[in-house]
């Protein structure tokens, strides 16, 4: 068997998510260096700061300013940053009980090796130079035995409050299409359309994806089928799509090759678009190093009867 | 309801699961999965079309293939359409879903499904986009980093310490060397720290693979299998999403899922649980009052194979397929969600007397 094809895959994203009164409040906070939490009815202080009381799930709203100084109340050495983490020399994760909160706060510590961290050890902020309201705002916490700094009361109240964040995200993968599709996209490569057949209901899947829908069996014989093939719907576009360089209006169609159990989709040219109809003979059209057919045109031949594509629509 | 009603008892028929391997590259997803479903279905002699429910449990990060779920359905035989279901989640809660399914009575037996495809991807990354979006996935803080604080919590209180990790690895990984399909066994060193405290041995595996069963009711359980896995309870409960607001050294969701499915009722024999990193067997040792009589992990549990999304469902295979077998009569099976064992399933199965 031919070696499995594989490509780098990135999946990129960024979310764009709205804040609650008091995420706001918290994350504009950090932008004013000032950290704040939240009381709950228990009288308890939670940082970070959540909307709603973890335990009765009573509506959170009462801000109280704590201090950026604390206690580590536990932590991980970290001999390899990864991306996106705040510091990209080794450092220890950290949860840390600012002095005034009840919780612990998730981030980062940058000590010089792990014999320098232990729990309990005190800890502050160290601030980002540029702050935007995000929890990135603290570049990390940094030890530090000084002074405790004292809350100056802020009540949460703030000019030009964050109302929401962009969180970007990006994952890189290796995507491997498996076998069946692999041999599918070979195939293509020499201009041929090889579809799989199912053992049981005989039907054959062009693209296949290794399985027959309809028995729950694996496809293994492959078959070729095309190149010519019957138009069996279609519709006319009118809108142009964003980098795709086509005229409109034009037709897309389904296209059941010849010998194939389903309609494959693809443009048809080499015609005028309002005299594309059902039953229309077409073949694919190589454009060079292309790896899949540029579009389909008429081949010529007299219509097929509806009866030859009826169930294939 | 958590426990099984006396008039409608719900029964694992049959378990089956994939070689677990670090990479899968010349599957796809349904190509992987179809023989474990054909396994199951033989094993009861029922077909697609037998099958009164489905449900499966993936997620479309794991492998970047977006609504892979609906190509894994081929390997079913969906059509015509079927009554199905998918949760994002280990299979373990689809199999939760299907337990709920067959005791309103709508079905009498229900397929099962989960799998995960780690290798394309970076699993320790793709993880931390379950976290908290506003205050924790901004710092990109990676599975083993999470498990590992949670590690140096237990190592704090006094409940471990390096050295009695290693020999939950090491225990879980020897008893693996009876299992065909697990991805790592034997003899295993504990190699360099990953994230301090934890080391290699401490870890998963990372690698690909899938799980089937198949439930079925009363008498139709009975017809199906010489001796039914009866669920004589199932529970899950969830923590607070905020680590700093949670006791890392405790799992009061596993137990409040535990008592809530029976199982602190009568001492089990065996035990299958969902514990990816050692640190979280001794919490959830703790947690489940497992004393030192009852067989935890025979199969050698997530640190002999941690197929993403499987792993759980896998858990209740094991345990159900030992009461087949005869080899146990009451077993507990676990499973987990979400990071530092945030989420807890516990699902009680008994045999009938032999
Ligand atoms: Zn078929």
């Amino acid at each position: 068997m031919a070696e499995v094809l594989k490509a780098p895959l990135v999946v990129e994203f960024p979310f764009t998510r709205s804040l609650g009164p008091v995420q706001s409040a918290f994350l504009t906070g950090l932008r004013e260096r000032v950290v704040l939490g939240v009381r709950t009815g228990d009288g308890r202080v939670l940082v970070p700061p959540v909307e709603y009381d973890p335990v009765t799930a009573e509506e959170l709203g009462d801000l109280v300013e704590v201090a950026p100084t604390g206690t580590v109340t536990t932590w991980a050495w970290n001999p390899a940053p990864r991306r996106g983490q705040p510091l990209t020399t080794p450092f220890a994760w950290v949860l840390v009980r600012l002095d005034g909160a009840d919780t612990a706060l998730l981030h980062a510590l940058d000590a010089p090796g792990p014999a320098a961290v232990h729990t309990g050890m005190p800890v502050r902020i160290r601030w980002a130079g540029e702050r935007t309201g995000a929890i990135t705002d603290i570049a990390c916490f940094e030890p530090y035995d000084g002074h405790r700094a004292e809350p100056t009361g802020h009540t949460g109240e703030f000019e030009d409050p964050v109302t929401g964040i962009v969180a970007a995200a990006r994952l890189d993968y290796t995507y491997s299409p498996g076998r069946a599709q692999t041999a599918y996209i070979n195939a293509l490569s020499g201009r041929r359309t090889v579809g799989e057949r199912c053992p049981s209901c005989r039907k054959v899947y062009v693209p296949p994806r290794g399985a027959c829908p309809t028995c729950g069996v694996a496809t293994s014989e492959q078959v070729e089928v095309g190149p010519r093939g019957t138009v069996t719907t279609f519709c006319i576009v009118n809108i142009k799509a964003k980098n795709l360089d086509i005229e409109v209006p034009y037709v897309y169609a389904h296209i059941a090759l010849d010998g194939a159990g389903l309609a494959l989709h693809g443009r048809i040219g080499g015609i005028p678009y309002d005299e594309v109809r059902m039953g229309l003979r077409v073949e694919p059209v190589w454009t060079a190093d292309a790896r899949y057919p540029d579009h389909y045109r008429p081949t010529g031949e007299p219509d097929a009867d509806y009866d030859t594509y009826k169930e294939l629509l | 309801m958590t426990s099984a009603p006396r008039d409608r008892e719900i029964a694992v028929v049959a378990f089956a699961q994939t070689d677990h391997r670090r990479t899968s590259e010349e599957l796809s997803e349904v190509e992987m999965l179809m023989p474990v479903l054909h396994e199951v279905l033989d094993s009861t002699g029922l077909k697609t079309a037998d099958i009164g429910f489905t449900c499966s449990g993936s997620s479309d990060y794991l492998a970047g293939r977006a609504f892979s779920f609906t190509l894994a359905l081929d390997g079913v035989g969906a059509w015509p359409p079927i009554s199905e279901s998918h949760v994002e989640m280990d299979g373990a809660w689809a199999l939760y879903e299907a337990w709920t399914k067959l005791l309103t009575g709508d079905a009498d037996t229900a397929l099962v499904y989960s799998y995960g495809k780690s290798s394309p991807g970076s699993v320790r990354d793709v993880l931390t986009r379950q976290l908290d979006p506003y205050y924790v996935a901004p710092l990109w803080p990676d599975s083993v980093a999470l498990a590992a604080l949670q590690a140096q919590a237990l190592i704090d209180a006094g409940d471990t310490d390096e050295p009695a990790l290693a020999a939950v690895a090491s225990r879980n990984r020897e008893a693996a060397t009876t299992n065909p399909h697990a991805q790592v066994s034997g003899t295993v060193p504990q190699g360099d720290h990953i994230v301090q405290p934890l080391r290699t041995g401490d870890c998963p595996p990372i690698g690909d693979g899938a799980a089937a069963v198949i439930l079925a009711a009363g008498d139709r359980a009975r017809d199906l299998c010489a001796r039914p896995a009866w669920i004589r309870g199932i529970d899950h409960r969830i923590e607070a999403h905020g680590l700093g607001v949670r006791d890392l050294t405790d799992s009061p969701s596993t137990r409040l899922a535990a008592e809530r499915a029976g199982a602190f009722e009568r001492p089990v024999d065996t035990a299958e649980l969902h514990a990816p990193f050692s640190s979280q067997e001794i919490v959830l040792r703790k947690a489940l009052r497992l004393g030192e009589d009852v067989d935890v992990n025979p199969s050698g549990g997530a640190l002999a194979a941690n197929p993403i999304m499987a792993a759980g469902l896998i858990r209740i295979g094991e345990a159900a397929a030992r009461i087949h077998r005869g080899r146990s009569d009451r077993a507990l099976a676990h499973a987990t969600s979400g990071p530092c064992l945030q989420q807890n399933l516990v699902a009680v199965l008994e045999g009938e007397p032999r």
